[in-house]
């Protein structure tokens, strides 16, 4: 214990073990104390401007309208409702965004390495360009080719027959709704249950008996296949409901406000040349050798792709997409700037309305943390699942 | 003559015209294969459809200098919207007269900025003289002594607007991320749980949360009869947001100086704060430079969303342009510039962030 006795015999600030837990208790003090010294403020100066606490304000009417939702609201209504309106609104673009993104990306992505000179610096000059503008100038620029450049709904544009730009929006046609609709999404999910399950059992015979099973071919087969035949069982309903020209403004049909469009176009374009950027760096890890490698055992060019190649390119594409996803979210926040109503931009006119600006902000802050930590949570599984396995 | 012969066997067997030269080359990057044809004729076409009417609109048909009146009977690009504004938009509300105040700081900024560009110059003397340069630019901005009438904070705008607050908000943020990126590597439970969570809730939130914070809550996070002016509380909250991302780009550096490091300083008696100073923190922030410079261009990019707390920064100044109704209608030429603006700083920025990088996997 020669340690310990000579640990006595030092003062307790030369040891490093008492140092660290003194300092530790001295951090501790100086945070607590800060917090106390700004709560104490606070408490004052709400006692004096005489604002309300707490989140009781959520169950009172709101008394605004939003421009857009996708569940039934009316100025009637209360915050809560406006701010899952809100929320719904974020999650929308959100998840739009993010399919989109990822389909540009990975086109630009490719492009940036094709052997053509041409395609190659094409997708280069696009990916300098839009990372090194601003995505809140790209929205405000968005949007004032919506208001400015596009022409009024009597003289909108018609690029496709059926929908229609102009500067109320972008007018699309939906399917009328058709009791087949219910059944064809049944026959959906069926089919992907059923490719799932088959996968399984053919990877099981597979490892036993080494035989291989046409697993593609049947589960395209089983999750197209499936919903077209009940579509035509039904007699093959495709009425569609077309927007139409009526007075000042479109009916029928369904209508992307120029807001939603600014801000989708925005956030697309502008994160799609981050996500270029991530494929282009993952298929280019993947060395030659293992393409030539996993040809030279006899694998087909498809088996080749996903067996060898996509597996490896994932592993190191996946992480950085996905913290790219989570900026198309936190960017999305912008919206506040050009009056999509979302989330930020919900919370924003309850703290003008209520004047409780720190609960508002603390709501905008654990939605946006929320959607962080899920993004973070699913990372991990992920990095865990695909880990390189040594030895 | 050995050579003679040489030349004479290479003359023989010279490569067909057609793999050659500007043929060879057009053929191997442009037509190689049906699909790479296809690819680049579709592409042509579309330059084509894109390019020439792009190009009328924004040489040919535009107006550079006219009035407001001249651009409406043009159908090409306004570029006089930028011309006849110029100086409200780079400068903002600054007084008119002492507009050469900003220009001169600027153009100090971007001199030292020019001349510390090469690694080898970055001395302890040109740290002083950094701090020398930021100090009489803001003597320059705010005046008030030297015979410099006071210009308060409120008038500031426009690029030196968004150039204060990108290149202070990271001069500050620096240490703060190192501190941060040091207690998330601490052995201290703590010490190391309050940096996680720092640098989680920041990065987990977008920024315009901050900048909300900053300017409608901080003012009641201080004692009454306190104000502090609404420029200075935004410059916080991007300091606050910067420094949790640049602790983890500084983090990822201390990860990649290995043990024997740690351990050699430990050996030859020097404590903590003499380990990170003299051995640890040099090597590990050498190796960080280039995502740091990214770090600073996203920075930069960020400032633009002090627009929607209502600073007038450059691009809030262009808007105030455009809601003259003189000017009504012209986005698209005032954002265009604005976006050059933006593009030349952070491009330059991106390419000295390459070059240093060869530069570092050199030595």
């Amino acid at each position: 214990m020669a340690n310990t006795g000579s640990s006595e015999n030092v003062p307790f600030w030369f040891d490093p073990k008492k140092r660290s837990i003194g300092a530790q208790i001295l951090a501790l003090c100086m945070v607590g104390l800060l917090s106390w010294y700004l709560i104490s403020n606070v408490l004052h100066n709400l006692e004096k401007q005489s604002i309300a606490t707490g989140f009781g304000f959520l169950k009172k009417e709101a008394a605004f309208e939003i421009g857009e939702s996708l569940i039934s609201y009316s100025a009637a209504d209360t915050y809560a409702r406006a701010l899952v309106v809100g929320a719904l609104n974020t999650v929308k673009v959100a998840f739009i965004g993010i399919v989109l993104t990822i389909v540009l990306g990975t086109v630009i992505g490719i492009a940036r390495l094709s052997k053509n000179w041409l395609v190659s610096r094409l997708a280069g000059a696009y990916i300098e360009v839009m990372q090194d503008i601003p995505v809140l100038l790209q929205l405000f620029f968005w949007y004032a080719v919506f208001y400015e450049s596009l022409p009024a709904p009597r003289l909108a544009l018609n690029p496709v027959p059926g929908v229609f730009l102009c500067n109320r929006g972008v007018m699309l046609p939906v399917l009328e709704s058709h009791p087949a609709h219910f059944y064809i999404l049944l026959a959906f999910v069926l089919g992907i249950v059923f490719s799932v399950y088959l996968k399984r059992w053919a990877k099981k015979r597979r490892d036993a008996t080494g035989k291989p099973f046409p697993v593609f071919t049947l589960s395209a087969f089983m999750v197209l296949g499936l919903p077209i035949m009940v579509w035509l069982g039904f007699g093959m309903p495709v009425k569609m409901d077309v927007p139409r020209l009526s007075g000042f403004n479109f009916e029928g049909g369904t209508t992307l406000s120029p807001e939603f469009m600014a801000l989708l176009m925005g956030l697309v374009l502008y994160t799609a040349a981050f996500v270029a950027e991530v494929v282009r760096a993952g298929i280019q890890s993947v060395g030659k050798g293992q393409r030539e490698a996993a040809m030279s055992i006899g694998l087909k060019g498809g088996q080749v792709l996903t067996l060898v190649i996509l597996p490896q390119a994932l592993r190191v594409i996946v992480p950085p997409l996905t913290s790219q996803m989570l900026n198309l979210t936190k960017n999305s926040s912008l919206a506040v700037a050009i009056g999509y109503p979302d989330f930020v931009s919900v919370a924003n006119t309850t703290i003008n309305q209520t004047g409780q600006s720190i609960e508002g902000v603390a709501l905008i802050m654990i939605v946006y943390l929320f959607f962080s930590l899920a993004t973070s949570a699913f990372m991990n599984w992920y990095n865990r699942r695909v880990a390189l396995v040594e030895r | 003559m050995p050579s003679a012969i040489l030349q004479n066997h290479e003359a023989e067997i010279r490569p067909p015209v057609t793999s050659v030269g500007v043929i060879g080359w057009v053929k191997q990057n442009l037509f190689d294969g049906w699909f790479n044809t296809l690819l680049t004729l579709v592409t042509v076409y579309f330059l084509y459809r894109i390019g020439p009417p792009l190009f009328r609109w924004m040489f040919m048909d535009s107006v550079w200098f006219g009035p407001a009146s001249e651009c409406n009977q043009n159908p090409g690009a306004c570029w006089s919207i930028i011309s006849s504004n110029f100086r409200f938009i780079l400068f903002g509300f600054y007084p008119y007269d002492q507009q050469w105040r900003p220009l001169l700081a600027m153009l100090i900024l971007f001199g030292f900025l020019y001349y510390s560009r090469d690694r080898r110059r970055w001395t302890k003397r040109l740290g002083y003289a950094w701090i020398i340069g930021l100090s009489a630019m803001g003597i320059l901005m705010r005046g008030g002594i030297l015979g410099l009438s006071a210009v308060e904070s409120s008038q500031w705008g426009g690029l030196p607007l968004t150039l204060i607050l990108s290149v202070f908000g990271l001069t500050a943020a620096y240490p703060l991320g190192i501190f941060l990126a040091l207690g998330r590597r601490s052995k201290m439970p703590i010490i190391k749980s309050l940096s996680v969570v720092y640098i989680e809730l920041i990065r987990g939130v977008p920024l315009i949360s901050l900048l909300f914070m900053g300017s409608i809550i901080f003012p009641l996070f201080l004692p009454e009869g306190i104000t502090i002016n609404k420029i200075l509380r935004a410059q916080v909250a991007i300091i606050l947001f910067t420094a949790a991302y640049i602790a983890e780009v500084v983090r990822g550096g201390l990860q990649g100086i290995p043990r024997g490091q740690y351990e050699a300083a430990e050996s030859i008696g020097l404590n903590y704060y003499l380990t990170m100073r003299l051995v640890i923190l040099p090597q590990a922030l050498k190796i960080v430079i280039p995502p740091t410079v990214s770090i600073l261009i996203s920075a930069f990019k960020d400032t633009s969303l002090v627009v929607i707390i209502a600073l007038f920064d450059l691009l809030k100044t262009t808007q105030s342009v455009l809601s003259n109704p003189e000017w009504m209608g012209f986005s698209k030429e005032a954002y265009i510039f604005i976006a050059l603006l933006y593009f030349l700083g952070c491009f330059s920025m991106a390419n000295y962030s390459r070059k240093l990088e060869r530069e570092l996997s050199r030595d």
